[in-house]
């Protein structure tokens, strides 16, 4: 497993960098101009000259070599510095990857949305967990009974309303008629005293609920559908004629080996807590990583979508790998070696 | 109205504070949201609009535009004029007095050597100034002495507020930008982002695309204001929750450029909280006819490509009968109530202010004629002789292709133009491209707005500032876009006309406000009665405030925050 | 779904005919999944002869009639230019449920193919998997725009303006969404190979083509029939917000997805604009889902004849 790890990890490596490389050329491809959001009033000369002080007019393949000198050289020199304050070489002049429409170094930018992106995405994610995973094993376990029926009618609801329907909803309902909660989201707000706490509670509640939601019905469907399979196993019908008790047989043997599905979706999920959830927070104001994305593909800051793409990449290659070792703990009969 | 008394009344204006004598910061917290959110609070280095009014807050120019368009002096003494010495008899100068005693945010005090760096700054060939064409025609620019400036022009300037006037071209700090100069100055992140300046607030903490948070400026000039101690600034998400947030909500005081449908924002005003404001100055929504051929079996040097010759004109479209029948089957009354209710107006002209160049020539337009439309166009040769409901000629089928950018009220205006263009006998098949495509400057992209691959296309256009020529100059004829000019250009529409070439040469030279307005009505109306353009509805700028807050003026000739300095609570 | 059942349909046939008989016996003794076909049949009936009874165009603007509430003439009420929202629902699933089902054959065919490849043969896994992480992690905003500037144009002159629109948007999305099932499936056949029942099929020769369609894909049914209703919703709403990015239909093209986007600003003032396209994509989803169970069941030869 060890051995398989490793090798996995420097594939990883060649795997990333053709990534890199195509997320580029599909950006450059792409028909979108960073000038295009200025107002009319703006004559074509001017934004000639915006581009060109971009670096637009470079050749496709030296603005490839810059990006991935300054991502993957300037700027973990940048953060080994400001953590240890030693200076390496020529700091001052050591070019840093700089959004277009900001023009501020695009990792100082994640690194604000972070905090409000963990939470707010991250928890939802937790949540839908939380609730989808007993869903899914009572529904299998108790089929065609009345809970299953209203579990699968509320996660088909989940699923087939977008979150654009059921943000909108929520704010409707719970901030404009009720006025229980905020509709924006404060990303200044500091947590330090009790009530700072509940406020940011109340804040977290209807776009973690929105998201929660639309996740929770996924997973639970795969849950439910993969314990349905396990339930009837012979291995099931043995372990019960052994005498074992119920709750150990279903979950301890049933569910362990309905998780492969489940393992999968959730590994895919992951990723997405960091890539954020451009509709919900565009929805809340939260403004998180999500928010961050959409606005430079809508501004064609190809610097800060590149850099966010890619950071998606690595966690996307990364949780595949670590799928891929769970089901060998889930199963030990899988074998990679 | 003379410039002269404008200018006058501009100056009086100022002295008169509307608000009650307050006390700086009494009024706590000012929330602001705008669902686009600033990305820098450098105007110089992002020329979008919601840039351009966040950092209006902290920087000013020597003179900005009043609600009404009028020239109020902000840290200048006085407007300078030919009366009063300010301008040279020649028009080649103009020299301006500072306020004596201005201090900047840090303390230190203003001077020319101020104004003088912002044009280097922005004139830098290797800046990318976004508002570098507000310094176009500048020979010098020197500081005099400490609180003069002195602009020398290359040619006569008969309209020579334009370098640092307005809020798109504000005054930096020398000492602060010093070394941000040129390639550097992108590199200048806490600069860019905290600029220091001589507004009503200054910058506590700047989140990119995201919020602002600014206090009161402790060295501003007026020592009773602003009212407010601090201010939220806000950014992201829709329009339409954005004008929830004020009119239902009340989480925030303020909510800028919301275009919805108007029967939703009324209903949402009707909530009682707050209520909704419009301001007109020169956006008209309009239809661009193709005076090209923009057949997709012609070559990339032949689709949509202007000829010096006229030749390769529009097969249908370069006839005039079709372009006034197209026209005239158009309702811009309906069109307006239903797109936009209060916050515009129909109109049928592309220069629909200020009011002194607005034409009533052309007014007929706002009356639907469809029998009209097919008379013209049976007159044309245009006949449905196979009884398709389509029109032909020549065997060839009266039917266009209408393009715009996606966004709601566009596409609802396409299905209603369809309609009634279907009344009289003409097909259109409709299409809808992203906003960032449509008015993105790719030459490689079929889909800009500037290469017109399709018969028509609809877009909004306006000019900053309150004089026309630059923007009338638009439609000369060497200005469409072609591939010899990486499909750069304002003539969208191809239109070419010698006499209206003639006519921009003749108001480039022109002084005096009244003859001014007088070519540049004429030049509206060549362009409006050969139907080069159809215009639509001249839209206004749209915004909510809560109730509890007053002082607020809407402007849309500067910025809608310009007096931000005197809005204050309601108590 | 069709895709799933149709490997293991030519090896049963040859047997004998009684199986799918039994299936089908099995199936219907489903409750829900009878009440499942019959609401998926109304929908389709509904759509596709509705307007044959509700005449209205649903692309006529009646200027006098906005924002109407529901009468006999417009049974659903009227949007804010004036067009029928009950033939504009009509029409729009016309589309929706094309787009949606041709969208997730495709996505789950893909996607099943390559999990079982992936899973079965060790050599294929690693360069299958490594494309699916490219797929996951391309900017699907950016390669939605490359794809209209690269094929819209020869699309639209090779099929016309709708139907070279359509095979777009089929085939956009479902070559954007087949990764998740794959992954699943992958993930399945790795355990599923090294089962008993799978080693015996191997050790008396059976062929490799034979163990995929006889063993492997009956057994990892489930999971892809989760992945199609899920599919079903996505495509759906997928198509809609294809439209923002000028990829999707005409702005004059109605489509549920749209219609519920272009609605949603008028939830309080006409309600109906976004609760008849809501609801006729949700009871598309859950009727599709309910029929997905039945099948699974009356295909699980444990349950069937319990």
């Amino acid at each position: 497993m060890f051995r398989y790890a490793m090798r996995r990890l420097l594939v990883s490596i060649p795997t990333l960098l053709a990534i890199s490389f195509i997320i580029f050329a599909l950006l450059d491809l792409a028909p979108s101009d960073p000038t295009a959001n200025l107002p009319l009033t703006i004559p074509p000369e001017v934004r000639e000259k915006i581009r060109a002080s971009l670096g637009m007019n470079e050749p496709f393949i030296i603005r490839y070599l810059l990006w991935l000198q300054q991502f993957l050289v300037n700027e973990p020199l940048n953060m080994i510095e400001q953590w240890t304050g030693w200076t390496i070489g020529d700091s001052e002049n050591r070019l840093r990857v700089i959004s277009w429409a900001t023009r501020s170094p695009v990792v100082d930018l994640i690194v604000e949305r972070m905090p409000q992106t963990l939470w707010v995405v991250g928890m939802s994610y937790v949540v839908a967990v939380l609730i989808a995973v007993p869903i899914g094993v009572i529904s299998a376990y108790r089929q065609y009974s009345w809970f299953d029926q209203i579990g699968t009618f509320v996660s088909m609801l989940g699923f087939s309303i977008p979150t654009f329907f059921t943000g909108l909803l929520f704010i409707v309902i719970f901030s404009v008629w009720l006025g229980w909660l905020p509709s924006i989201y404060d990303t200044t707000l500091v947590v330090d005293s009790w009530d700072s706490f509940m406020a940011q509670v109340r804040q977290m509640i209807m776009p973690t609920m929105v998201l929660a939601l639309a996740n929770a019905s996924q997973i639970s469907r795969f849950m439910r559908a993969s314990m349905l399979d396990n339930l009837n196993q012979d291995y099931v019908r043995t372990a019960r004629a052994k005498g074992m008790k119920e709750r150990t047989v279903v979950l301890l043997h049933v569910l362990r080996n309905s998780l492969i599905p489940v393992v999968t979706v959730i590994a895919l999920g992951v990723p997405t807590i960091f890539g954020g959830a451009i509709i919900t927070e565009q929805i809340f104001r939260v403004n998180g990583i999500g928010a961050l994305l959409i606005v430079g593909i809508e501004s064609a800051d190809i610097p800060l979508v590149q850099t966010l793409t890619f950071i998606f990449a690595i966690l996307i290659v990364l949780f595949n790998l670590i799928a891929d070792l769970l089901y060998g703990i889930l199963d030990p009969r899988i074998r990679y070696d | 109205m003379r410039l002269k008394t404008l200018l006058m009344a501009g100056a009086a204006l100022t002295l008169v504070a509307p608000a009650a004598m307050a006390e700086r910061g009494a009024d706590g917290q000012l929330n602001i949201i705008y669902w686009q959110a600033p990305s820098t609070m450098n105007p110089f280095l992002s020329g979008g609009t919601k840039e351009v009014e966040a950092s209006s807050m902290v920087i000013e120019p020597l003179a900005r535009f009043s609600d009404t368009g009028e020239i109020v002096p902000i840290l200048a003494e006085s407007i300078p004029t030919t009366d009063n010495g300010g301008v040279s008899a020649d028009l080649r100068t103009i020299t301006w007095k500072l306020k004596p005693g201005l201090l900047w945010s840090d303390g230190t005090p203003v001077t020319a050597a101020d104004g003088v760096f912002t044009y280097e700054y922005c004139t830098h060939p290797e800046g990318g100034c976004a508002q570098s064409s507000y310094f176009e025609g500048i020979a010098s620019m020197e500081a005099v002495d400490d609180l003069t400036l002195k602009i020398t022009f290359t040619e006569p300037k008969p309209f020579p507020y334009t370098a640092l006037v307005g809020s798109e071209s504000p005054i930096i700090q020398k000492s602060q930008f010093e070394n941000c100069i040129g390639a550097r100055a992108p590199e200048c992140t806490e600069q860019n982002f905290n600029p220091i300046g001589t507004g009503p607030f200054r910058v506590t903490e700047f989140r990119a695309n995201d919020v602002i948070s600014l206090e009161a400026n402790p060295n501003y000039r007026d020592p009773a204001k602003p009212a407010f101690a601090s201010v939220l600034f806000k950014g992201g998400g829709d329009a339409e929750s954005a004008a929830r947030s004020v009119l239902q909500t009340g989480e925030f005081d303020y909510a800028w450029n919301l275009q919805i449908s108007p029967e939703v924002l009324t209903e949402m005003e009707a909530a009682g909280r707050g209520k909704v404001v419009v301001a007109f100055a020169t956006s008209v929504e309009r239809i661009h006819v193709n005076f090209t051929n923009p057949d997709p079996a012609l070559g990339p040097d032949e689709r949509s490509v202007w000829k010096e010759d006229g030749s390769n004109a529009h097969p249908i479209l370069s006839d005039i009968r079709v372009r006034k029948a197209l026209s005239m089957a158009i309702d811009p009354v309906i069109l307006t109530e239903i797109g936009y209710g209060p916050t515009g107006r129909p109109t049928c002209n592309v220069l629909p202010g200020p009011e002194i160049y607005a034409s009533t020539a052309n007014d007929a337009c706002l009356v639907q004629d469809i029998e009209g439309a097919k008379a013209l166009l049976d007159e044309a040769g245009w006949i449905d002789s196979d009884g398709d409901g389509v029109r032909e000629k020549d065997g060839k089928e009266l039917s266009l292709l209408y393009q715009t950018s996606t966004n709601a009220v566009r596409q609802q205006f396409q299905s209603l133009i369809k309609q009634w263009w279907g009344e009289i006998g003409v097909e259109t098949e409709l299409r809808n491209i992203s906003a960032s495509v449509f008015f993105g400057g790719d030459p490689a992209s079929p889909d800009t707005f500037q290469k017109f691959y399709a018969d028509v296309e609809m877009y909004t256009n306006n000019f900053s500032g309150v004089d026309p020529e630059a923007y009338m100059a638009n439609w000369i004829c060497n200005k469409a876009p072609r591939p010899s000019t990486q499909w750069q250009g304002e003539n969208i529409t191809r239109w070419c006309n010698p006499e209206y070439d003639a006519l921009a040469a003749e108001f480039s030279k022109t002084a005096g406000l009244e003859a001014r307005a007088d070519i540049a009505k004429r030049m509206n109306d060549m362009l409006m009665q050969d139907y080069a353009m159809i215009p639509l509805v001249h839209r206004g700028g749209t915004s909510a405030h809560a109730n509890t807050l007053a002082g607020v003026k809407i402007n849309d000739w500067d910025s809608e925050l310009w007096n931000i300095a005197d809005w204050h609570r309601v108590k | 779904m069709t895709d799933a059942t149709a490997g293991a349909a030519p090896v049963a046939q040859s047997r004998h005919r009684s199986l799918w008989g039994d299936v089908w016996r099995q199936f219907r003794a489903h409750r829900g999944a009878m009440a499942g076909v019959a609401v998926f049949g109304f929908i389709v009936i509904a759509v596709f002869l509705g307007p044959l009874i509700h005449t209205v165009d649903p692309q006529y603007l009646d200027l006098r009639a906005r924002n109407a509430p529901p009468s006999w003439a417009h049974p659903f009420g009227t949007d804010n230019v004036g067009r029928d929202i009950a033939a504009q629902v009509m029409a729009g699933g016309q589309t929706s449920l094309a787009v949606g089902i041709a969208a997730m054959a495709i996505s789950i065919a893909l996607g099943a193919f390559i999990g079982v490849l992936a899973g079965y043969f060790k050599l294929l896994d690693g360069a299958l998997m490594r494309l699916t992480d490219l797929f996951l992690a391309l900017p699907i905003l950016p390669l939605l725009l490359v794809i209209i500037l690269l094929f819209r144009d020869t699309l639209r002159s090779a099929f016309g303006p709708e139907g070279g629109i359509f095979l777009l948007i089929v085939v956009v999305i479902g070559i954007t969404s087949w990764m998740q099932t794959a992954r699943i499936v992958r993930g399945e056949v790795l355990a599923l190979k090294e089962r008993e029942f799978v080693l015996a099929a191997k050790s008396i020769g059976t062929r490799e083509r034979r163990i995929i369609t006889r063993h492997l894909l009956p057994n990892v049914l489930s999971p892809i029939l989760v992945s199609a209703t899920i599919g079903i919703a996505n495509a759906i709403i997928t198509e809609s917000s294809l439209s923002f990015l000028g990829l999707g239909f005409p702005p004059d093209f109605p489509t549920w997805g749209r219609l519920l986007y272009d609605g949603k600003d008028f939830l309080t003032l006409t309600p109906g604009r976004v609760i008849w396209p809501g609801l006729a994509i949700s009871l598309t989803v859950l009727s599709v889902n309910f029929i997905g169970d039945g099948l699974r069941d009356a295909l699980d030869p444990r349950i069937r004849g319990r």
